[in-house]
């Protein structure tokens, strides 16, 4: 017991390693945040240009989703992280790693968003058209509000798998939790830090997957 | 733009690489054979549990899942793989992804099979057993396959999930499709090989993808 305690939990290591895996999760919350952000905002716009039904256009939105669908993120990390220097394009990669999940998210979100825009019924169009709405005015005020609320529970589920891939930033050397914690566990030989970056994660994303679940269970809109 | 062509669409290069790649693509292949069908089974077992009337059992099991849904599959991969030789337990790369995997594969799969479950209305449930067939029979041959059919996008979906995740392999040296195309683009100093990986991941999947697509307008409709 005591061995085990020494391996995993050891106090003069728990107490010397705290402040950098504190730093890990400040930048992993930092790097999910952004994704977020950007990567609901760009679903979002993206679903909108298709309700422009313009065929050019719509062909190019499904060659993007696709790709980033079908691509493993850290196929993608990897390419940027490498290939873009080589071409005379100097990125950090807390911003490849930012730009990537971003990219992906938004490919999920649009399809999700885009799916609820389809199951808005089409009499909310006409009916909203025909008080004198602009079609600017219906969508914004009367589509997406709908849409928006039944993309909810697919989107909080898949959002929350997406920004859990932050801890891909440890292979292209952003200092987050995961790597800053494997960092320590090769520099003191001890297997601690890997149980604080572990508890770190679980603090981080327990919550936030057990709101997913609520928000699914509560969100499920019957119609 | 030369410059881009030379460094991400060298097809000379792309052609030296092609063959370190394809045997990446092989153990690539090797993983999915092992991670996807343990992944399903685990799923199975945790649906039927998480729905049994065995309460400390349940609850335990449920604990898990949330526990292996919040911990990143990378993260899990890691403390697989570099924690416990710390025990003295020393893996190969393929059995720490096999058990990394199972564990967060089996929570996903889990939740899908337990929503695919409660979709099918009790009188089934009652039905079935009033014909004489036993409870094991009855969740095997009567409410699974209606389960399934009910989640099958999100099984797929899902399935692809896994499929991309055994890129994380590269991280633990295994020789996969990725970490061979990474191997190629060091010795290089160019990054053609990983589009080609890229294009190779995309060829399996896109059709995949487009399924998925298919088969949720199809459920929505």
């Amino acid at each position: 017991m005591e061995r085990f305690v020494d391996t995993f939990f050891k106090p003069s290591i728990l107490a010397s390693t705290w402040p950098a895996i504190a730093k890990g999760m400040l930048v992993t919350i930092e790097i999910a945040v952004l994704v977020v952000i950007t990567g609901l905002a760009l679903g979002l716009a993206l679903a909108v240009l298709r309700t422009l039904r313009n065929r050019l256009l719509d062909f190019v939105i499904i060659i993007f989703i696709d790709f980033f669908r079908a691509i493993p993120p850290l196929v993608a990390v990897l390419l940027i992280y490498f290939g873009l220097p080589n071409v005379g394009i100097k990125i950090p990669s807390f911003a490849v790693l930012w730009l990537v999940l971003s990219l992906v998210l938004a490919a999920f979100a649009e399809e999700i968003f885009w799916a609820g825009i389809l199951s808005v019924r089409r009499g909310q169009w006409e009916a909203a058209r025909s008080t004198g709405l602009g079609a600017g005015q219906t969508l914004a005020f009367v589509v997406l509000p709908q849409a928006i609320r039944l993309a909810v529970p697919p989107l909080t589920n898949r959002t929350i798998a997406i920004i859990k891939n932050t801890a891909l930033g440890t292979v292209i050397g952003v200092p987050e939790i995961i790597n800053n914690a494997t960092t320590a566990v090769s520099f003191l030989g001890n297997a601690t830090p890997l149980m604080m970056g572990a508890i770190a994660y679980l603090i981080l994303f327990a919550p936030i997957v057990a709101l997913g679940s609520f928000i699914e269970r509560r969100f499920a809109w019957r119609r | 733009m030369q410059a881009i062509v030379q460094q991400f669409f060298n097809f000379g290069i792309m052609a030296k690489a092609l063959p370190l790649v394809l045997t990446g693509l092989r153990t690539t292949l090797l993983i999915c054979l092992v991670v996807i069908p343990l992944g399903l089974s685990g799923g199975v077992l945790v649906a039927a549990i998480s729905l049994s009337r065995n309460a400390p059992f349940r609850r335990i099991t449920r604990l898990l899942v949330d526990l292996f849904r919040a911990l990143p599959p990378l993260v899990l991969l890691i403390m697989v793989y570099s924690g416990l030789p710390f025990i003295g337990i020393r893996l190969t790369p393929l059995a720490a992804v096999s058990i990394a995997f199972f564990l967060n594969n089996s929570s996903y799969y889990g939740e899908i099979f337990r929503a695919g479950i409660e979709s099918v209305p009790s009188g089934q449930w009652e039905a079935a057993r009033s014909t004489g067939l036993s409870a094991t029979q009855t969740f095997l041959f009567v409410v699974l396959p209606q389960a399934v059919r009910n989640v099958l996008p999100d099984l797929v979906s899902n399935t692809i999930e896994v499929v991309k995740l055994t890129s994380l392999a590269s991280v633990v040296s295994m020789p996969e499709m990725l970490y061979s195309a990474d191997m190629a683009r060091s010795l290089t100093f160019n990054a053609s090989p990983i589009v080609l990986a890229a294009a190779i991941y995309l060829a399996i999947l896109w059709p995949a993808v487009r399924l998925v697509s298919r088969l949720e307008h199809a459920v929505a409709r």
